[in-house]
């Protein structure tokens, strides 16, 4: 039963990235993604992670993704050219990411590490609930927790400031800026 | 279902996001496909978790979950500011910075 659900949600979740890199479409990359995000949930179950597989449903898939789809939908999906900087690059780049899968994988399987070839040991009752984790959140690692609040504050801040208007900042110093940039700030008529 | 399981199928994600970044040149696929090489390394954090028997390795994945929120943001609003000034969404095409 374990190596079913394992071996269904592993494919859900390789589909879902192949389907994220081979989509035309960003929106439908995303949708792809959003798959592959509830089958690593389905994962993290099977590895007794109850925690993390809700935080990663609520959180990635459900926060994260809606704001991908806010910006999919702002600044629309353009088809990317199929002009190729590197010569052949789409034979290429297959190339190096077996070679990666194969160094990363000889890199696991090479490392003496006796506890692979386990379950692991038994997980006692609670291992991964909310309690648990939330006790060592608060206890072991309160100075991480903290600093990620912090982090979060910063970039919450940062992209308002990235992605708001910049026509009240050129309003008032005009000159420093080409009448072209003023022209091209005006979100009227987007073209790509 | 063995740890070493777990351990290649997060590899080969790995490699999955490495290589649509290595082929994809829109900003907003190459920033899905860093979600994938860090999902990839939550999944590894996670099995490892479980393979030593200690909740600390979960508690990591968290913060990279933040982490990697915290890109996200970071990096819709450069796509957004990249499109209110009319560049073009195409990493190519955005090499000013290459000198």
């Amino acid at each position: 039963m374990e190596a079913v659900v394992f071996f269904v949600a592993a494919i859900g979740a390789l589909g879902g990235a192949i389907g994220v890199i081979s989509m035309r479409n960003p929106f439908y990359s995303v949708l792809a993604l959003i798959i592959h995000l509830f089958s690593l949930a389905a994962l993290f179950l099977l590895l007794t992670a109850a925690f993390v597989a809700a935080a990663q449903v609520v959180v990635y898939a459900g926060a994260v993704m809606v704001l991908y789809v806010f910006v999919v939908a702002y600044v629309g999906g353009g088809g990317e050219s199929a002009w190729e900087p590197i010569p052949f690059q789409r034979f290429l780049a297959p190339l190096l990411g077996i070679a990666l899968f194969v160094e990363l994988s000889i890199a696991v399987l090479g490392s003496a590490l006796k506890a692979l070839e386990t379950h692991g040991p038994d997980a006692r009752n609670g291992f991964g609930d909310p309690a648990a984790i939330g006790r060592l959140l608060l206890e072991k690692f309160l100075l991480p927790f903290e600093a990620s609040s912090i982090l979060l504050l910063l970039a919450a801040v940062g992209a308002i400031v990235l992605a708001s208007r910049r026509r009240e900042v050129e309003g008032e110093a005009p000159s420093k800026h080409s009448p072209t940039r003023l022209e091209g700030a005006s979100p009227s008529t987007p073209h790509v | 279902m063995n740890i070493t399981w777990y351990i290649v199928l997060s590899s080969l994600l790995f490699a999955t996001g490495v290589l649509g970044i290595l082929i994809r040149r829109s900003p907003m696929v190459i920033l899905l496909c860093l979600e994938l090489m860090l999902n990839a390394g939550n999944l590894a954090l996670v099995a490892f978790s479980r393979m030593v028997g200690n909740e600390q390795g979960q508690v990591f994945a968290v913060i990279v979950m933040v982490i990697a929120a915290c890109e996200v943001v970071v990096g819709l609003g450069l796509i957004v500011a990249i499109f209110r000034r009319r560049l073009p969404l195409n990493v190519d095409d955005l090499r000013e910075l290459r000198g």
